[in-house]
């Protein structure tokens, strides 16, 4: 650990809420350390904005460990920050120097409108996971959770696909704004179940067109989605995805 | 009023029929168009909350679900590492109900009620059928079947995991729940949404007064029952392992409006977060105490031993919990091993540059293991820890020191987890019910699911089915003075215009909490505990520094409305403290400890529940009782060495 103290630029997405546009407004933020956050470093800036009479900057943000997924920045360009596997609460610090100026903006997308400066609208991805994200078992009639055996292959498999967090950096990473890599992780966790068999091709279906009624984009492969991924979800599950779908629509 | 004794309404029988004998005594409500027609509102979406309201859904209720966060995903379960407990004895070592009943009323100190304790034990191995049923990715052997591992204060393996994430795919999986009946129309969810009242009409429960978080419209819903599962109030102490929004509110609101509220004291201190670095610091990171199953925990022999870990020889380490505690060692429960942390860096032996930590060592068990087979085991773990301190836990033992992170206390609720509002049912980390004066690893995911898919479910149905309530509107003028109430609250805070900032004020307190009502207490800082806390919540009132409006998306108002809670729930957590003379699970009091310094309990004088009762701003809380009888467990010394 360090005690030098930087000093950070900032230039900072603002947007009232309702309006149309935004824009970017600097500010400087003294006496950050290496150890802090950076959204701790936000509270910093927060804290001197409040002491001034100044509105402080809206982010959304809860957990602060890398679990909730309520956070969610454009840190200089990349959603989540430059460093692999981490979300905007893991940032630290350390990664910038003193003097550097970091450009920050919402998650940008269509299906996501801004609320206020760098709050979003995810719901979206809640409405896409209402049109099947589930296995429908009422609480009381489930078998004895040792009755039916899985592979610890397919367990580990379904797991790696279920520690999505839903914090839409996939769809803000995206080029064409597609939320592929969000809707497969559920797909391709119950798919890969025994208990998701019977509703395999009807959830697929349902929340494919949903993901389309809402406005996200096709992917194309770019991959930027696994590469922004807080959680490093494979995008091989976009191709499970794409398999699931084509079943399903060809016997439907 | 007059101090009463309370009664928690057990069914009477054997302990092991109870439950099923009153679920076949109580009224039901015949499914279809009398249960559609009937609302329930549930307010918190996290395992109790969430699995609660899609289970009101499935049974065919009109259900109303809020949650402050900007979907049910997020609530604060999410967070929960470890594990979950059952009794499923799938590892043939002897486990069965009566052994998790008996474990969680030992752990909790005998502080808890044998029924509802014996009940949760007995709906576990249910828990995991249904978690597993829809599709929970729960760790499994190569044969197929499901994984266990072992948790602190316990001698059996009945521990079921998901990686490190337990916490998140159990609520992924409430969500999931949730979502199909959101697709089915029978649950409604209310995100951003936050309770900040609730109305009662004729002593009953009969709906709540919420804010919209990104308008701030103030909406008044009615119903015919209401159901908080709104989490724990760690974050009383600043910095606590809680998400930064976890609050108190909602339970606080309804305690002034009535429901009393138990065992405010009774605390968990969590063994093993990463330490607390400056004063910067807005949160503290757990570790999860599955991790105490591989690592050793030590300190340096001698006072003021600056060597770097490798550098002190085997023979100048203290492996404490080993030798004070052999049975157990490094897996004593978690109030044991926070208090023995505490004790080695009093006593200067401490680590970090602050001197307020240990270490939690992993060189043995990658030598034993593999560095492979621990990767595997807590690779996400040591991630985390890496990602925070820029510390390879690998290489270097990693620093611990406990934190707060539960809270045992909480409204005082029956048997039917029904508070002292009729009408007002109160689901888990929110009540106070199960856990006693110290909650066992892999205990809190267990209790949400069993009160959220089991208990609230039936107990509520049993509340509808026998109440014949009238039917009122949210015209009603209960609804339109407590929405005033609301407004007023909200217009006095931004009317303040000070100069001190919420997160200010908020330090303060927790700083207040943290030494006099933290790890070890005692009467003489209780008591200035309870001064400081009336003067910085005058000042609060005085001088709270706050921007923007109340119509808008505003965080700050939103937290200082919480504090203004804050404030006034932990001086109520300092009184509570200040009346239990005796040192019980998480509450030690320095003047009631045995010889080697282990916690003296005082079954004779304190083998009850307090129930504060609210009284007025800034007049003294009554505190009423419930007596715990023990019929099956015999009272003794805890021990673990």
């Amino acid at each position: 650990m360090s005690n030098e103290k930087m000093t950070i630029h900032l230039k900072l997405w603002r947007q009232a809420r309702g309006a149309a546009k935004g824009k970017f407004v600097k500010y400087t933020v003294e006496n950050v350390l290496p150890e802090m956050s950076f959204l701790e470093m936000l509270d910093v800036l927060n804290e001197d904005l409040v002491k001034k009479g100044e509105e402080a900057v809206e982010f959304d943000n809860d957990c602060r460990e890398g679990i909730c997924g309520t956070c969610g920045m454009v840190i200089s360009g990349v959603a989540h920050g430059v460093h692999a596997g981490t979300t905007t609460c893991e940032v630290r610090m350390r990664s910038f120097s003193d003097g550097e100026t970091i450009t920050v903006e919402p998650f940008r997308a269509s299906a996501f409108p801004v609320i206020k400066d760098l709050v979003i609208d995810r719901t979206a991805l809640d409405r896409i996971q209402h049109k099947g994200g589930y296995i429908s078992v009422n609480v009381g009639s489930a078998p004895d959770g040792n009755a039916l055996p899985v592979s610890k292959q397919a367990a580990d498999s379904a797991m790696d696909a279920a520690t999505c967090i839903g914090c839409g950096a996939c769809v803000a990473a995206c080029p064409n704004a597609s939320a592929s890599l969000f809707v497969s992780a559920k797909i391709s966790q119950l798919a890969s179940l025994p208990q998701g068999e019977p509703e395999r091709r009807r959830r697929a279906l349902r929340m494919v067109r949903q993901m389309d009624e809402e406005g996200f984009g096709s992917c194309s492969n770019h991959g930027e989605c696994e590469a922004a991924c807080p959680k490093e979800i494979s995008i091989e599950f976009i191709a499970r995805m794409r398999r699931e779908f084509l079943i399903a629509a060809f016997r439907d | 009023m007059a101090n009463t004794i309370l009664d928690a309404k057990i069914p009477g029988g054997p302990l092991v029929d109870k439950w099923d004998r009153h679920m076949m005594n109580n009224p039901l409500v015949a499914p279809g168009g009398n249960r559609r027609k009937l609302k329930i509102i549930v307010v918190g979406t996290g395992l109790a909350g969430g699995g609660a309201a899609a289970t009101f859904g499935e049974l065919g209720y009109n259900v109303l679900n809020f949650c402050i966060q900007d979907t049910p995903r997020r609530a604060h379960s999410v967070a929960a590492q470890g594990g979950i407990n059952a009794s499923k004895n799938y590892q043939n070592d002897s486990d069965s109900a009566y052994r998790l009943f008996y474990d969680t009323i030992k752990g909790g100190d005998y502080r808890s009620r044998e029924a509802n304790v014996y009940r949760l034990a007995q709906l576990s191995a249910g828990i995991i059928d249904q978690c597993v049923a829809m599709g929970v990715p729960f760790a499994r052997e190569y044969g197929g079947t499901l994984a266990n591992r072992s948790f602190g204060g316990v001698q059996v393996s009945r521990t079921f995991y998901a990686r490190g994430q337990t916490g998140q795919q159990l609520l992924l999986g409430v969500y999931s729940a949730l979502n199909r009946q959101i697709d089915a129309g029978t649950v409604k969810v209310f995100p951003r949404h936050e309770m900040l009242d609730i109305v009662v009409i004729d002593g009953r429960a009969r709906g709540i007064i919420a804010r919209e978080l990104v308008t701030g419209k103030i909406v008044r819903f009615d119903a015919d029952a209401v159901v908080l599962a709104t989490g724990g109030y760690s974050s009383v102490f600043y910095l606590s392992t809680n998400a930064v929004n976890s609050n108190a509110t909602a339970i606080w609101r309804a305690h002034r409006r009535g429901a009393f509220f138990s065992n405010p004291c009774y605390t968990q201190i969590h063994p093993t977060a990463i330490p607390q670095m400056g004063e910067y610091q807005s949160k503290l990171t757990l570790m999860s105490e599955s991790l105490r199953n591989d690592g050793r925990v030590w300190v340096p022999a001698k006072a003021g031993d600056k060597r770097r870990p490798r550098d002190i020889p085997e023979s100048e380490r203290d492996y404490y919990l080993e030798r004070r505690y052999p049975a157990f060692g490094n897996l004593v429960p978690r109030d044991i091993a926070a208090r023995a942390a505490k004790v080695e860096c009093d006593a200067g032996k401490g680590v970090n540059k602050t001197g307020f930590a240990v270490y939690l060592d992993f060189s043995e068990a990658i030598e034993r293991l593999g560095r492979d087979v621990v990767a595997d085991r807590y690779g996400n773990l040591f991630q985390m820890y890496e990602e925070i301190t820029g510390d390879n836990p690998y290489e270097t033992p990693m620093m611990i020191y406990p934190a707060p992170h539960y809270t045992m206390g909480g409204l005082w609720v029956d048997y039917n987890l029904q508070s002292t509002i009729e009408g007002l049912f109160v689901a888990g980390e929110a009540n106070f019910s199960d856990h006693g004066a110290n909650r066992l690893g892999a205990s809190a995911l267990m209790q949400g699911l069993a009160d959220g898919y089991f208990v609230i479910p039936r107990v509520v149905a049993s509340y509808l089915a026998g109440a014949r309530l009238k039917s009122v509107t949210t015209d009603h003028e209960s609804f339109k003075s407590t929405e005033n109430d609301v407004r007023e609250h909200i217009k006095r805070l931004l009317s303040i215009k000070g100069s001190r900032t919420v997160r200010d004020i908020h330090w303060e307190l927790g700083r207040t909490m943290w030494d006099k009502v933290g790890m070890s207490r005692h009467a003489d800082g209780l008591k200035e505990a309870i001064a400081t806390i009336r003067n910085l919540r005058e000042e609060f009132w005085q001088n709270l520094s706050l921007t923007g409006s109340d119509a808008d998306l505003n965080k700050q108002l939103e937290q200082a409305n919480r504090l203004g809670d804050f404030l006034e729930l932990g001086e109520l957590m300092a009184r509570d403290a200040l009346m239990r003379e005796e040192s019980c699970g998480g509450h030690f009091r320095e003047e009631y400890r045995t010889a080697d310094g282990e916690a003296k309990r005082d079954d004779e004088n304190f083998k009850f529940v307090s129930a504060w009762e609210y009284t007025g701003e800034n007049k003294e809380p009554v505190m009423h009782r419930e007596e715990l009888i023990f019929e099956n467990v015999e009272l003794k010394t805890r021990s673990y060495k």
